[in-house]
């Protein structure tokens, strides 16, 4: 039912997800310990801009990525001057963009769990000589795992999710930039609409299960 | 002096009701790549006939769905002479409504002065990375991209460097945010009056590609409205078809 140019797309959509996902816990988990534990007047503003694309359209995130990643955008003449060329029509240019689109995803259960925790474990630990690293190691994280179970399955989710930020700068490149949103919307648009079934119904059966997962295991860290 | 009260009154009593009566609007599905000509030629409309056209502009082939699922537009203007005869096959379309408002043209832009020649040379070269082109499987322009490249005996060496705009106006942003070198774009979109806008292009001459014939049609919704009618006879005339032809169109 599902044709070769479709696998490829969930190969791809699943290898931007897991990428994401990964680079989003390691570069998530500093960001939510300082929103946890700061009393900077900083924190609301990092919070926001966090939280910023939970709010803007895909479509404003996706115009600015394509702007400031161009040739003539800062982040396209920072690329090039590294010999890296730029961003847009790659996989690694996806990346950039899905961090970006699915950072609060990740950053906001991290936080709740760090906050949950409180100051007592940590003081306690203190107590008993623990390093703060091997305190975060050995205390923190291990009470926080819900939290980092609740930002994988959304992380994982939402990239999956994404349409129109990669629609604008992917250029949809067949193994490269093509993921399974995209490919449906092609399907669509070509009029192909048995072929736009067989996908559709596959993203909503993923879908249901992972939520139902996540909600079975983690009956309380459901909400990010 | 008498302030002349009762005339001004007339004036907008005339306005106020005599206007509406004959005055109505169409929505009118475009194709992406007629947009700027389409902007002008609605506001001459609404000035010569008193009726309003509302725009949207999108893919064809997304209009085909939309209008199949019920979407309320009353006249399309397709990128392709197809979708109008098969919506008037299905009976969506007002039969012997379809006519032929333009004959797409094709170019090779380049945002960057010089970059393009006058003769294409520069596919054959292949020194870029990214060549923009519309969607084939979707797009018109994008099936006449192909196609010339083919004719042209490089379409397998340059295939690994597409990118593809899901419509034409997509394709143009890849090309003038410089994310793609090249693309072929319509000429519509690089040309106001004649001259070229910005950077560099070559007009794919006819011969290498099948014309893109963009028929327009009446839909069934659209069928009795007036400013419908109208807006079809309009596109005929003359200053029409001044701005159709000076954005690189020919009919």
């Amino acid at each position: 039912m599902l044709s070769d140019t479709d696998w490829s797309a969930i190969r791809l959509t699943v290898e931007l997800a897991g990428v994401t996902t990964a680079l989003l816990l390691i570069l998530g988990t500093p960001i939510a310990w300082w929103l946890a534990r700061t009393r900077s007047a900083w924190k609301g503003a990092v919070g926001a801009i966090v939280a910023l694309p939970i709010v803007l359209p895909p479509t404003v995130i996706g115009f600015y990525l394509l702007v400031a990643m161009g040739p003539q955008g800062p982040v396209g003449r920072l690329t090039e001057s590294l010999g890296l060329g730029t961003l847009p029509f790659t996989f690694a240019g996806l990346v950039v963009a899905s961090v970006i689109y699915s950072l609060p995803f990740v950053v906001q259960p991290i936080q709740n769990a760090f906050e949950a925790i409180g100051e007592r474990p940590l003081e306690v630990a203190a107590t008993l000589r623990a390093s703060p690293l091997d305190t975060f190691f050995s205390v923190v994280l291990p009470l926080a795992r819900p939290g980092y179970l609740t930002a994988t399955v959304l992380g994982f989710a939402h990239t999956v999710g994404e349409f129109g930020v990669v629609l604008m700068i992917g250029g949809n490149i067949p193994d490269k930039t093509r993921v399974v949103s995209v490919q449906i919307y092609d399907h669509v648009e070509a009029m192909d609409y048995a072929a736009a079934h067989g996908l559709a119904a596959g993203m909503v059966a993923f879908s249901f299960l992972v939520l139902l997962l996540l909600y079975t295991l983690n009956p309380t860290g459901r909400r990010a | 002096m008498k302030f002349p009260f009762k005339r001004c009154m007339a004036t907008v009593w005339a306005t106020l009701f005599i206007g509406p009566v004959y005055a109505a609007d169409v929505q009118v599905a475009v194709a992406a790549n007629f947009t700027a000509p389409m902007q002008k030629i609605a506001a001459d409309f609404e000035q010569a006939t008193g009726h309003r056209a509302r725009l949207a502009f999108g893919a064809t082939g997304k209009f085909y769905a939309q209008i199949k699922n019920g979407a309320p537009f009353e006249v399309l203007l397709a990128a392709d002479d197809d979708t109008p005869a098969r919506l008037e096959k299905e009976g969506l379309a007002v039969a012997g409504s379809r006519f032929t408002y333009s004959i797409g043209q094709l170019a090779l832009w380049s945002a960057r002065p010089g970059y393009v020649d006058g003769k294409g040379e520069v596919l054959k070269q292949g020194a870029f990375d990214h060549l923009a082109l519309a969607n084939p499987r979707l797009a018109p322009y994008g099936g006449a991209a192909v196609e010339t490249m083919n004719k042209l005996g490089v379409l397998s060496a340059l295939q690994p460097k597409f990118v593809q705009g899901e419509n034409i106006a997509q394709t143009f942003q890849f090309v003038s945010t410089g994310n793609a070198e090249l693309g072929f774009v319509a000429l519509s979109q690089v040309v106001e009056d004649g001259k070229l806008k910005r950077g560099s292009a070559w007009v794919v001459p006819a011969g290498l590609h099948a014309p893109i014939r963009q028929d327009a049609v009446i839909l069934v919704r659209g069928k009795a409205n007036p400013a419908a009618l109208a807006l079809m006879k309009y596109l005929k005339e003359d200053r029409a078809r001044a701005i159709i032809r000076a954005y690189g169109y020919q009919y």
